[in-house]
């Protein structure tokens, strides 16, 4: 392929990755720490392919989001979801020790990402394990001790399912310039803060109310409905669609 | 080396049409960047262009009176699911060209969306019955979320090459990297070659 005046871009290597530590995030969810071999820099809201292979050389990949901010370095945080069915959270959740050699290359991704250079208001939308990109974007500003307005709204189905709940929760105490809010939809909500269903276009609405000035950057992830849903709802809130980045979980 | 545990689920027969480190959904998953914009045919319109300069441009009715085309192909899509048997139905790129007279196009085109998305492609990987516009997928007008109205359909490339909500296709001498291009992604997007990113 003639590449004209550009320059050969460096490949994007696969590399080991020891599992360090594994612990609990909510019931569906385990955080993963990885040691790199090749340690990388990141932006918040990027992603790593993983690639599992079997004995006779069938390979599955996939995506995962980065919870670890830029800032975490030496080691690299993966949050992951057991789908059922999922080829590859199975295995995470199932088979996957402390110790255990994975292949991973990145970091990928150059539009779902923030740096506390781009300012704020900052608007996140996450659903479920949705969160996981945002949660970078959050542990970055506050790495940068950042004062940039921002806001959390997490949907998830129980109290127990808000992925990194007390973080979130610990952030929004020390931090005026941060608020966190849930949508619980399979349970009473706990806080008068909170809403009891499913994120709608009222619920957005509301909820950039509490902004002090209309949103910089808004990021949303989940699945395609719940992306659909915050999406629409801020665009009929006003919001320019250039300002809104998505990303949509696609396929198991 | 193998991964310690892994079996891996393979898919019951593929009879060889699934790239390697992709896997069978029957799903559509949908992924985009931003809104699912809502287009009125009304004010839609296709133009093709010649490096900055329009060549034609098409309204809804006139896209529509066009030839039309229909294939099923397989789709794989970057992020590693691939979809077997999908009906698309729209214009042959070689057939819009004949129709815009234009018969010796530029190397290279950027395929150009209503919401500000592009993406590359070599002109030789549209020619030749390779590549839609499509109109219709299973008989029926694309869904938003899909790209409806109209997307590009590029079947034997990763689907971001397959733009959807397009609205324009400019002919250019260089290859120049669209959205996803520009971000890490590759110039080409071979799935049997895996070229995901760049430098693959």
């Amino acid at each position: 392929m003639i590449e004209g005046l550009r320059t050969a871009p460096a490949p994007l290597l696969w590399q080991d990755a020891v599992i360090s530590r594994i612990n609990e995030n909510t019931p569906r969810i385990k955080n993963f720490f990885f040691k790199l071999s090749n340690p990388f820099a990141l932006r918040a809201g990027q992603h790593v392919d993983i690639r599992l292979t079997a004995p006779d050389g069938y390979r599955a990949e996939r995506s995962y989001s980065i919870a670890s901010a830029p800032e975490d370095v030496g080691e690299l945080e993966l949050s992951i979801e057991k789908i059922e069915g999922g080829e590859v959270s199975s295995f995470f959740h199932d088979v996957a020790m402390v110790g255990d050699t994975i292949e991973l290359r990145g970091p990928i991704g150059g539009y779902f990402i923030w740096d506390v250079s781009d300012g704020g208001p900052l608007f996140l939308v996450g659903g479920g394990s949705g969160t996981v990109p945002l949660m970078s974007m959050l542990r970055h500003r506050r790495a940068k001790q950042s004062s940039v307005s921002t806001l959390s709204l997490i949907s998830a189905r129980t109290w127990a399912d808000i992925p990194f709940r007390d973080e979130l929760l610990e952030y929004a105490m020390g931090d005026p310039t941060f608020k966190a809010v849930f949508a619980i939809t399979r349970e009473p909500s706990r806080r008068p803060v909170d809403y009891m269903r499913r994120i709608d276009g009222t619920i957005i609405r509301e909820v950039l109310s509490q902004l002090p000035t209309p949103p910089k950057a808004m990021f949303i992830c989940g699945t395609n409905a719940f992306v659909n849903a915050a999406a629409d709802g801020a665009v009929a809130a006003g919001m320019a669609a250039a300002l809104i980045h998505t990303e949509r979980y696609g396929g198991l | 080396m193998p991964t310690r545990g892994f079996v891996g689920r393979r898919p019951a027969d593929s009879g060889g049409r699934l790239p390697p480190g992709q896997h069978l959904t029957e799903d559509f998953p949908v992924l985009s960047f931003g809104p699912t914009p809502r287009i009125q045919l009304d004010n839609w319109n296709f133009a093709l262009r010649l490096g900055p300069r329009p060549v034609k441009t098409w309204t809804w009715a006139e896209f529509n009176a066009l030839p039309q085309t229909s294939v099923i192909r397989d789709i794989h899509c970057v992020t590693t699911w691939s979809k077997f048997n999908t009906k698309w139905e729209g214009v042959d790129i070689d057939d819009l060209l004949r129709d815009a007279a234009l018969t010796d196009p530029p190397p290279f085109l950027l395929a150009h969306s209503c919401d500000g998305y592009s993406t590359n492609l070599a002109t030789s990987d549209v020619r030749n019955g390779k590549a839609l516009v499509a109109l219709k997928y299973n008989d029926m007008p694309i869904p938003p979320d899909h790209g409806g109205p109209a997307r590009l359909l590029v079947p034997h490339l990763y689907f971001w090459k397959s733009a959807k909500w397009v609205n324009a296709i400019q002919f250019i001498p260089d290859n120049t990297p669209g959205f996803w291009e520009l971000r890490g992604y590759n110039d080409h997007g071979d799935p049997w070659k895996e070229e995901r990113y760049q430098g693959d």
